[in-house]
Order: C-alpha cells, then structure tokens, then sequence
C-alpha cells in the first residue's frame, strides 16, 4: 500500500490543484508543499519498513491491471530503488520550497506539473511491471515537457522539443525490446504471456545474438537519459533553460532513471551482451568524464557549467556499474544519489543567485563571497562534495568507483582519476572567479544574503553530504545485498567463462 | 426471387433505421425549405443514436443473412456503433461551422447520414459486390460533401479530385473484384475463403485481379503511393467533413481490408503480405515526414492521418486475431482524437486571416483551459503518449506486429511515431509556450464543449482502462 500510497499522493494533490481558482497562488504552493511533504513521509514509512540486509524485492504489491494481455499494477522497492526514491521525494519536498518566490506566473499549473512529474518518478523506481515501467517512464514526459517549456528560459522551446524528441526516440526502441520480452516470458501460473519483471528475468535466457539486440534497444533509450556521450546533447539545453526546481529534477532524478534502467533491466536479463558491451560502455563513459569535464571548463554560464558536470558525473555512475564487481556497482549507485544532492544543491544554488540578478553568467559576477558569506560558504561545501573531497559523499562514491575500476581494468581508472582533477578545476576555477577577488560589479554590493527559506533548503542537503561522506554504511548496507543479486546473475554458468579473459 | 426472412431484416435493422433517418431529414429539410434550424441535426443524432442502439441490441449474433452477403456478427455490430459514435460527433459540430462559413445546404445532414449507411454496409458486407455497394453510397455522398462549400475555390477543388480520383479507385476495385469472379466463381467472402485455403494455382487472371483490389483499397485508405488525393481533399473539404472523412471511411476501408485481405484471402497472404508491408511503411514514413513541413494545421493533419493508415496497416499485415482486435481498438481511439483535434481547430481558425496558420494557435491554452486541455489530449494520443488511448492501440498494434515476428516493420512504425511527436508538439508548444498575438475571444458552442469533454475524456478512460473495449473487440474478432 505504501508504496501506492507515494505514487498517489503526489497525483491526487496534483488534481487537486486544479481544482483551486487560479488566482489563489500562495494556495497552490501551500497545497502542493503539503502533498510533497506528505509524499516524503509516505516514503519515510517505506524506509522505515524496509528490511535491510534482504535482496528481493520488499513492499510489493499487485493487483490486475490489463488482465487479458498480462498487465500488473505491481509495485516493489529493493536496495537499489529504495534512496532512489526517497531521493526523489526528498528534493520534490525542497524543489517546492525553492519554487516559492522564483515562480510567481501560473503558479497553480507549474504546481499540477511538478507533481504529476513526481508521481511519474517514483512510479518509474518501483514499477516491476514492464508496462507500468514504460507508461511511468513515459508519462513523466509530458510534465517535464511542459516545465521547460512554460516556465524556462529565452530558449526554452527549442531545449524542451530537443529534450522530448530524444527521449522519446529512445523510447520506442525499448518498447519493442519491452514487447519482444514480453513475448518471451510466460506466467507458469497462467500460461500467458506477462508483463511481470520478475518472472522476465528470471526466464530471461536468451542467446547472444538476441541479447546483444536487446541490450541496444532497452540500452539506448538508458543511455539518451543518463546521458552517455554522444547522446548527451539534449542535456546542456534542457538543464540550463529549465527553471530551478526542473533542473533540479532533471539532474538530481530523471538522468538516473538512465542508469536504474541498466541496473534494473539491462545488467540482469542480458548478462551475456552486457559483459561484451563492457568495452563500449566504458570508453563511451570515460569521454563522458573528460569531455563533460572540458567543455564544463569553458562556459561562461554557470548553470551550462553545471549541467555539463552532470554529463562527467554520469560519466563516473557508469563507469563503476560496468566495473561488474560489487565496488563497482555499489559506488555507481551511491555516486546515483550524491549526484542528486549535490547536483540538485547547486542548481538550487545558481538559483538563488539568478533570483537576484537574473544572469548566470561569471562574468557578471565577483567578490560574491564579501556580500554573501552564508550562501559562500554553502556554495563552498557543495562544490567540494561535487569534486570528491574526503569527509563529504562524493568521496566514497568515487573512491568505490574507481576501487571496482581498477579492479576490473586499471588503465580505466587511470584516465577517470584525470576526471576528478579536472572536476575540481572548473568547480574551484569558478568559484574563485564568482566568489572571490574585488565586487566588480555596483549591482552586485547589494545582493541580500540567502534567507531563511534558501539556506534551510540548501543545508538540508548540506547536511546529507556531510553525513553520507562520514558514515556511508546505512546506505551501502542496504544496496549491497540487491546488487550483489545482480551480480549473481553474471556469475551463472556461460557467463564465468566471458568474465576471465 | 430468394424468400426475406425476418432474420434477415433484423440483421440490417441499424442500416434501415439510418436509412430511413436520411429519409426523414431531407423530407424535414423540403418542408422546411431551408430554414435553419435545430430540426435536422436532432433528427439525424436520434436517428444514428437509433441505429447504434439497433447494433448493440443485435450484440452476439453471429453468422451472416441474407444468403451468406451480409454479416450479422460481432464485429459488424461493433463498427455500427463506432460510425453511428463518429456521425453523432460530426453532426454536433456542424451547425456552428455550417452557420460560420455560411453553407446553406439541408442536404449536409442526409448526406452524412447516407454515408454512415454506407459505411455500416461495407463493415457488415460479406460479399464483394455488397461491399462495392456500401462503398459507393459513402463515397458519392462524400464527393458532395467535399465540396458542399459551394463558394470556396478549395472545395470545389477538394469535390472535384475527390470525384475523379474516387471513380478511378473504385474502377480499380470494381476490376479487381470481377477478375476474382472470373477466376473463382463467386463473390462471397466464404467461398473465396475456401478457394483459396485449398490448393489453388495463383494465374495471372487472379493475380492480377488480387493487385487490382489491393490497388483499389490502397486508394481508399490513402495509402502511400495512393495518397496523392488526399491532402488536397482533406484541405480543401469543409473542416467538419475532413474529420468525418478521415475517420469513418477510414475505418469502413480497414474492416473489409480486414475481412477481405484478413480473413478471406489470408491463406494467399504470400501473395500479398510483403506489398503490403511495403505500403505500411512508406504510408507511415512519407506521411510523417511531409506532415512536418506543412504551415497549415488542418493540412498538417491531412498528412498525419496519412501517417496513420500506415500504423493500422500493419495490423493487417501482422495478421492475427489479436491484430485485428487491436486495429478496431485504433480505430476508435482514432476516431475520437481526430474529430476532436479537427473541432477544436474549427473553433480557432482565424478566417478573415487565412485559413488554419499555426500563429492562430498561439497562447490559445492557457487562456482558454478547456480548448488547451482537450487539443493537447487529442494530440498526445495522436503521438502516442500514455495513458492516452492512442499509445495503447498503437502498442497493442505494434506488439501483435513483434508476436509475428515483424520486428523490423514495429520498429520503423515506433520510430515514425517519434517523428510525428515533432509535429504534434510544435502545436503543443504554440499553445502553452507563446506569447498570444492579441487577446481574443473564442466561441464555445455548447455542444463542442460537450464533444470535446466527452471525446477527451474517453480517450483517457479507455487508455488507463483499456480492458472492457478490449475485451469487446477481441470477442466479435472474426
């Protein structure tokens, strides 16, 4: 029911809010906070209830939805999906609370949005049906389409077509993988072809040629989301013209729907083309790393800079999960959500500071750290946790990323450790240029510090980095038994003898 | 003469009672003379009301009267309902467009009554030349309908094509249908069943009686390279009657490809499987691509219902019981969600600016929510979009296509439809993302209001809840 529950919460306010005449804007914020913070304890409760130490999947629920053709309303959350959808409702809660002055035009509809977008996030993480995972990966779309689109910047519909058109190109595909697997997967109870995740994977026994066919259709939609380089030129355009709390989604839910998809259904049902993609995939995530890292280090705009920083991080998420070994994977998924609180905390970030100025440009800024201390020294630890620095989160998942890297390939490890560097290159050269040195600006003398509502947003996540970076063990204690049953699936016959080369 | 049972007359009673509604409205319409008013558009709703009330009342009979020319089964029944549902919406939103572009014609109502008829014939006919039979009455009527806008150039244009390039396909047809006789004996759907599920010898008398009839059909449903009339046709028809053109006839030509090619001739399906592939796909990729260069939104729609004969093409060409079930599904979601884009379309054409430029459309929907909201379902079901009803067709098309292993042909359908995601968004976009070019007032006739709601929202019940309307169509599957 829980599980249900995190799903309809956020829908139901949704509609909700239609219901409320559209000049009732604070209304609306106060409504859509209630339904997200409502939403966020549901998932608290679902923390609360899940058993660590178990690999399966726990909560699960499952009623008949399309009954002919073999469609459930299946729910379940595992080690690997259990953060990331506390994740999710954990930012949705702060993206609201950030929303609250930024969005002042349409105030109700960017609401109704912004919820059926959760509702669709959360449903992607715990769907084990394979239809219910498309039509939740897909109904998010829409809403996603429409933040960007209404309330983004000067060249928000070029980046929102840009950004649907990709996404749903690669969904197609994986639509015909989705049914090809669904053709290959009966119900023992029924006899008929299912939807069921679990029994797809646990029947999924194809050969190599079929496999590697499925991996490229399930794989590439996966691969336009996180995204791996080529594929990742929707992103700079999507992040950077979304207002705030849609960058924040997008970069801190929606790329990781990417790289749940491969751990979810890429790794599992198709070990045998995963370990001959592994080359590909990680030569493709290490350009990632470097590319994503020098093209970061020539924006002028903050909030490209940001966005291209995703496209490196995302870099190091599958690098490790294609390390194959439990550090590896174990670091990727960590990594998953570091990325999302650090990532999201900076976009929230280059937020407040667009709130005052209206540019996100360097160059129009400096000495910021003189006017606004607090917001420097916030600005400060999150961009250290962005680059790895020891004692915060993005240490230990990179640290566990390259430890399986290294394992499975040094060479590979080697040229991600030149990513790190380079990561703290353009994060620490920017700040250096907004923060410190003379006000070279007059406008920038007045800038008020954070207020109550930013700062309480931003060291929520503050706090996370600090506590995860410390003591990463309730995490990675509860990942690793899921994961290690991903990783069973490599140790199956056939696949032992690929593994040794 | 052959002895009429009353069986017989029960098996035709939703035809009858559309018959003799036409009757009824051009009887009104000279007493009348003329006069505008209420009175023909209710009596032709009652009267196709009627007629889809006869079907569902004749639901579960099986087997066909007649003598074996007429079906009086399920899926008969079940479009019935469908043109009888498609007739009502088109008839609700034509007194506002017929008042605004000042057509004057009583005959609008008999015609589109006498057009449902003939689609009602051809989905309930088992014989070829009943068919031929059904599809005149509905093509002759719709010639006239097409360019009823006596005074616009287009029309007559749109009258004129439609006329010359119909009696050309139905010639082809009607050719094709006699080589079959010639070769087979007879015009049964059954006997040609049997012919053909025993060993024949495919000469080229048959053969080319089988391209023939492929031909014809490909014209009808607009099948790429037999499509060249229909943009033209679609554009320049009244706007009302390009929805109704694109949806019921639409529907009428894929049931007897489906009992025709389908059933019938499914034995001989290496005869004609792979052209008919090959038509699925050029009609989807031709049809999509050109749609996105169109600047006329109603134009841009011709091409997309183009694209569309191609998706349910490849329900034909996957074959099977579930594919058939899934292309009726199709084509009622599609009915529902392009009479719906074409009203709303009605309601926002600016005339004295030309007709149907995208710039109309800009900031239409946010300030007025209830056009916004319908359109923009309408078009993400075009596009696919769950949990619209359009997605669920399309994946219940598409996945009968992969069962039969015709991945190849899902994939280039799947793909075709994220090209039409460009063109379908570039409308979204205007709606919701554009400054308004000044403010306006939109008429809301009550009764689009009432279709669009209605139509929107049940495209999204039977996308979420697709079981029931699944359900029913796979039951009366032939």
């Amino acid at each position: 029911m829980i599980l249900s529950l995190c799903i309809a919460l956020p829908a139901a306010t949704a509609f909700l809010l239609l219901l409320l005449p559209r000049s009732a804007a604070q209304a609306a914020r106060w409504v859509a906070l209630l339904g997200t913070l409502a939403t966020f304890i549901a998932s608290l409760v679902m923390f609360a209830n899940f058993r660590a130490g178990e690999a399966g999947f726990q909560l699960v629920e499952k009623q008949p939805w399309i009954a002919s053709i073999g469609v459930d309303w299946h729910l379940g959350v595992d080690g690997i999906s259990l953060f990331l959808i506390l994740l999710t409702t954990l930012l949705s809660v702060l993206c609201i609370i950030s929303s609250w002055s930024s969005i002042s035009e349409r105030v109700k509809e960017f609401h109704f949005f912004f919820l059926l977008l959760e509702a669709g996030m959360v449903g992607v993480f715990c769907a084990l049906d394979l239809f219910l995972f498309y039509v939740m990966w897909e109904v998010m779309l829409v809403p996603m389409f429409f933040l960007i689109g209404v309330w983004g910047g000067s060249r928000r519909v070029y980046a929102t077509v840009k950004f649907f058109l990709f996404t749903m190109a690669g969904s197609v595909l994986m639509l015909v993988g989705i049914l090809y697997v669904y053709f290959h997967t009966t119900d023992p109870a029924t006899g008929a072809h299912t939807f069921n995740l679990l029994m797809a994977t646990e029947q999924a026994q194809y050969g190599l040629e079929v496999q590697r066919w499925l991996f490229l259709a399930f794989g590439i939609a996966f691969a336009i989301k996180v995204p791996l380089f080529p594929l990742h030129t929707w992103l700079p355009d999507a992040h950077t013209e979304a207002p705030t709390a849609g960058s924040v989604m997008l970069a801190g839910v929606l790329l990781k729907m990417g790289t749940y998809g491969f751990l979810r259904f890429c790794l599992p049902m198709f070990p045998l083309a995963t370990m001959q993609f592994v080359p590909l995939i990680s030569v493709l995530a290490l350009i990632g790393i470097l590319y994503g890292a020098m093209v970061a280090m020539v924006q002028k705009d903050i909030k490209r800079l940001v966005a291209y920083s995703s496209v490196a991080h995302l870099g190091f998420v599958m690098l490790g999960m294609f390390a194959l070994n439990i550090e590896g994977l174990s670091g990727s998924l960590l990594q998953q959500i570091n990325h999302g609180i650090s990532t999201g905390a900076l976009f929230l970030l280059v937020g407040v500071l667009y709130d005052r100025r209206h540019t996100r440009l360097v160059s129009d800024y400096g000495g910021v750290a003189k006017v606004m201390p607090v917001y420097a020294t916030l600005f400060m630890i999150i961009a250290l946790s962005s680059i790895g620095l020891p004692g915060l989160n993005g240490f230990v998942g990179e640290f566990l990323i390259l430890l399986g890297t290294f394992a499975s390939n040094a060479f590979y490890a080697v040229l991600g450790t030149a990513g790190i560097i380079l990561a703290a290159v353009y994060l620490l050269w920017m700040y250096q240029r907004v923060f410190f040195g003379e006000v070279s600006h007059e406008e920038n003398l007045k800038l008020k510090d954070v207020t109550l509502r930013e700062g309480f947003v931003i060291a929520v996540l503050v706090v996370l980095t600090i506590w995860i970076g410390v003591y990463p063990d309730p995490l990675l204690s509860r990942m690793q038994p899921s994961l290690e049953l991903v990783l069973s699936r490599f140790q199956s016959a056939g696949v032992s003898q690929l593994l040794v080369p | 003469m052959i002895p009429v049972s009353l069986t017989d007359i029960q098996g035709v009673l939703p035809e009858t009672i559309v018959v003799i509604a036409a009757l009824a409205v051009i009887m009104a319409d000279a007493i009348q003379r003329g006069r505008s008013g209420a009175l023909l558009p209710v009596l032709s709703v009652i009267g196709l009301a009627a007629a889809g009330a006869a079907a569902i009342f004749l639901w579960g009979t099986s087997g066909t009267v007649f003598n074996g020319t007429v079906f009086a089964d399920g899926f008969a029944s079940f479009f019935r309902v469908l043109f009888a549902v498609i007739g009502i919406l088109t008839i609700l939103f034509s007194p506002h467009y017929l008042k605004i572009t000042g057509v004057r014609l009583g005959e609008y109502y008999a015609l589109i009554l006498t057009a449902v008829f003939g689609m009602m014939v051809m989905a309930s006919a088992a014989n070829l030349l009943i068919l031929y039979v059904g599809l005149e009455t509905m093509s002759i009527s719709l010639y006239v309908l097409a360019g009823s806008q006596r005074g616009d150039v287009k029309s007559a244009e749109a009258g004129m094509k439609y006329l010359v390039l119909g009696s050309f396909s139905s010639a082809f047809l009607l050719y094709g249908i006699a080589l079959l006789f010639a070769s087979i004996g007879s015009l049964d759907y059954e006997v040609i069943g049997t012919f053909f599920a025993s060993d024949f010898h495919p000469g080229p008398l048959l053969v080319s009686g089988l391209a023939l009839l492929m031909v014809g059909f490909a014209f009808k449903v607009a099948a790429v390279p037999f499509h060249f009339w229909s943009p033209d046709v679609y554009d320049g028809a009244p706007t009302t009657v390009t929805g109704f053109m694109s949806t019921g006839p639409k529907a009428a030509a894929f049931v007897a490809l489906i009992r025709v090619f389908g059933v019938a001739l499914a034995p001989a399906s290496s005869l004609w499987s792979s052209v008919l592939t090959a038509l699925a796909i050029l009609t989807m990729t031709v049809g999509n691509v050109v749609a996105i260069r169109q600047t006329s939104v109603k134009r841009m729609l011709a091409y997309s219902a183009i694209a569309h004969a191609g998706y349910l093409l490849v329900g034909i060409v996957a074959g099977t019981k579930a594919a058939f079930a899934a292309t009726g599904y199709y084509l009622s979601a599609y009915a529902l969600m392009n009479l719906g884009a074409f009203a709303v379309l009605i309601l926002l054409n600016r005339r004295d600016e030309g007709s149907y430029r995208f710039e109309d459309l800009r900031g239409v929907g946010f300030a007025h929510p209830l056009l916004g909201i319908t359109l923009s379902v309408f078009l993400l079901s075009l596009t696919g979009v769950p949990p619209t009803a359009g997605f669920f067709g399309k994946l219940y098309i598409f996945s009968a296509a992969v069962q039969q292993g015709h991945i190849g042909l899902a994939v280039v359908g799947l793909l075709n439809s994220a090209v039409g995601a460009y063109y379908y968004l570039r409308v979204i976009t205007l709606l919701y993302m554009a400054r308004p070019e000044s403010e306006r007032t939109i008429v809301q006739p009550a009764a689009y209001r009432f279709a669009l709601v209605i139509s929107s929202l049940a495209i999204l019940i039977i996308g979420i809840f697709p079981e029931r309307l699944l359900r029913v169509i796979t039951l009366a599957v032939p």
